[in-house]
């Protein structure tokens, strides 16, 4: 969807600050949002598409002024109600009044092994890429309001498939929880004029990781 | 590059915690039962959901706390500077780091899991810069470089990094030669990206530890360069 959180290219959200010796957390509160976000997660009753599309979805006045974890909260609320985990009631009150519909899927004594393993998202492939390596390609012209990976800066460019990189999950399926619909990913480069005019940077080279679905071949 | 400075630096950063003056006592559980007043809405509202998910039997505190215990504690840029100072002084390895980095992480270091399950190098060379971004949201190579920092996420970076990557790296106090083609991969899938970086000058025969104290987390982003030879003396 075109959601605030497509930022690429836009302008006006001034200099790039770094704060020294940044801490990994600023609160206790930012710490406990990734526990739960990722521990909720464990329960299955979504995947990382979908917890992507739900912060996606949050109203662009919304997602351009929370901070970052204030993000996954919001998200995290919103895939709890959808799935029927919580109800609003429930947050409206912060207490328990229902009884819970998943088992809790990630004791302590897995956490290490869970995170160390990771969630594999390629698959194997049912077909043989459409394109190849060195191929000139063309990146569809899309609007879906559903997720997608297909920044908006880059829908309608000529590009060059620099690599295949394998078969993956696709996420603008798998948000919709409709199943894994496993696609070719590819490494496409495109270069900074194509994307920004000729009066970009001529040393500009911006690759993207691109799934079949989005691309066309280009002559 | 005085600006350099500014960025975390080798030894410390990731390793440093966070004030632990809100911790709860380990006895006492989280939840309603605290004092609302000195919250703020975003506090409250965070442990009211905690409460409610630790109640219905959804999450572990334990586990919450083991997870946050990984991040803030045991993964950082150290383990990429590992990897990055490895790759600098064996050449059999870089290959293979740079034709399957994933693979080549996890057999000599370990290092893999969450964020990180599809890891690729991209080398820097002396006309070629790459930069890593997600303009969509954070990805970012966890396992080597631990939780990203904020501006890494914000919007400021994550819209001008593919349309004027110089004018970024300028405010990071890296000024490249106007020849020098810049490669800024945008995270759009789950590879994530570990730029790199060309070993510093003068470092001949040094070690990989001392190699990897030149390594900031920011020359793996690709929005920064290793300090120099001259800097490691302390």
């Amino acid at each position: 969807m075109n959601g605030a959180q497509d930022l690429g290219g836009m302008m006006g959200f001034g200099p790039v600050v770094r704060e020294p010796n940044e801490p990994v957390f600023h609160a206790e509160w930012e710490k406990r949002a990734l526990g739960l976000t990722l521990a909720a997660a464990a329960c299955g009753r979504w995947n990382i598409d979908r917890s992507r599309y739900a912060r996606e979805t949050l109203h662009p006045a919304s997602y351009l002024t929370k901070s970052y974890y204030e993000i996954w909260i919001a998200g995290l609320e919103k895939l709890l109600m959808q799935t029927g985990m919580v109800r609003a009631e429930e947050l409206r009150r912060g207490q328990a009044l229902e009884t819970a519909i998943a088992e809790p899927a990630l004791p302590a004594s897995a956490v290490a092994g869970v995170l160390a393993k990771g969630s594999p998202y390629s698959r194997e492939a049912g077909s043989t890429p459409r394109f190849a390596v060195g191929q000139p390609v063309r990146t569809k012209v899309m609007n879906p309001t559903t997720h997608t990976r297909l920044p908006r800066y880059a829908r309608g460019k000529g590009g060059i498939i620099d690599q295949v990189r394998g078969c993956f999950v696709f996420p603008d399926s798998n948000a919709e929880s409709a199943g894994e619909d496993p696609q070719w990913c590819y490494s496409l480069r495109l270069s900074g004029r194509e994307l920004w005019g000729m009066e970009a940077d001529p040393t500009l080279f911006v690759i993207i990781d691109a799934f079949e679905p989005y691309l066309l071949p280009d002559e | 590059m005085a600006s350099e400075a500014m960025g975390i630096l080798p030894a410390e950063g990731w390793t440093a915690m966070a004030s632990h003056d809100d911790h709860p006592p380990p006895d006492q559980p989280r939840g309603h039962e605290h004092a609302y007043s000195e919250l703020s809405p975003i506090e409250l509202r965070v442990r009211a959901l905690e409460s409610i998910l630790s109640e219905k039997g959804y999450v572990e505190t334990a586990a919450i706390d083991a997870i946050i215990e990984t991040y803030e504690m045991k993964i950082g840029p150290r383990n990429g500077a590992r990897v990055v100072a490895r790759a600098w002084t064996d050449p059999q390895f870089k290959q293979r780091l740079l034709l399957d980095g994933a693979k080549a992480i996890a057999e000599e270091f370990g290092f893999g899991g969450r964020q990180g399950e599809y890891l690729m190098a991209l080398e820097n060379k002396p006309d070629v810069h790459n930069m890593v971004v997600c303009t969509l949201c954070s990805c970012y190579p966890w396992p080597l470089l631990g939780l990203p920092p904020v501006w890494y996420k914000s919007a400021p970076y994550r819209s001008r990094a593919v349309i004027d990557p110089r004018g970024v790296l300028k405010e990071f106090g890296v000024i490249l030669p106007e020849t020098t083609e810049i490669r800024v991969y945008d995270s759009t899938a789950e590879l994530r990206y570990l730029v790199l970086p060309l070993r510093p000058a003068g470092t001949d025969g040094w070690d990989d530890d001392r190699l990897a104290a030149l390594v900031t987390r920011d020359c793996m982003i690709g929005t920064g360069l290793p300090h120099p030879a001259q800097a490691a003396t302390r």
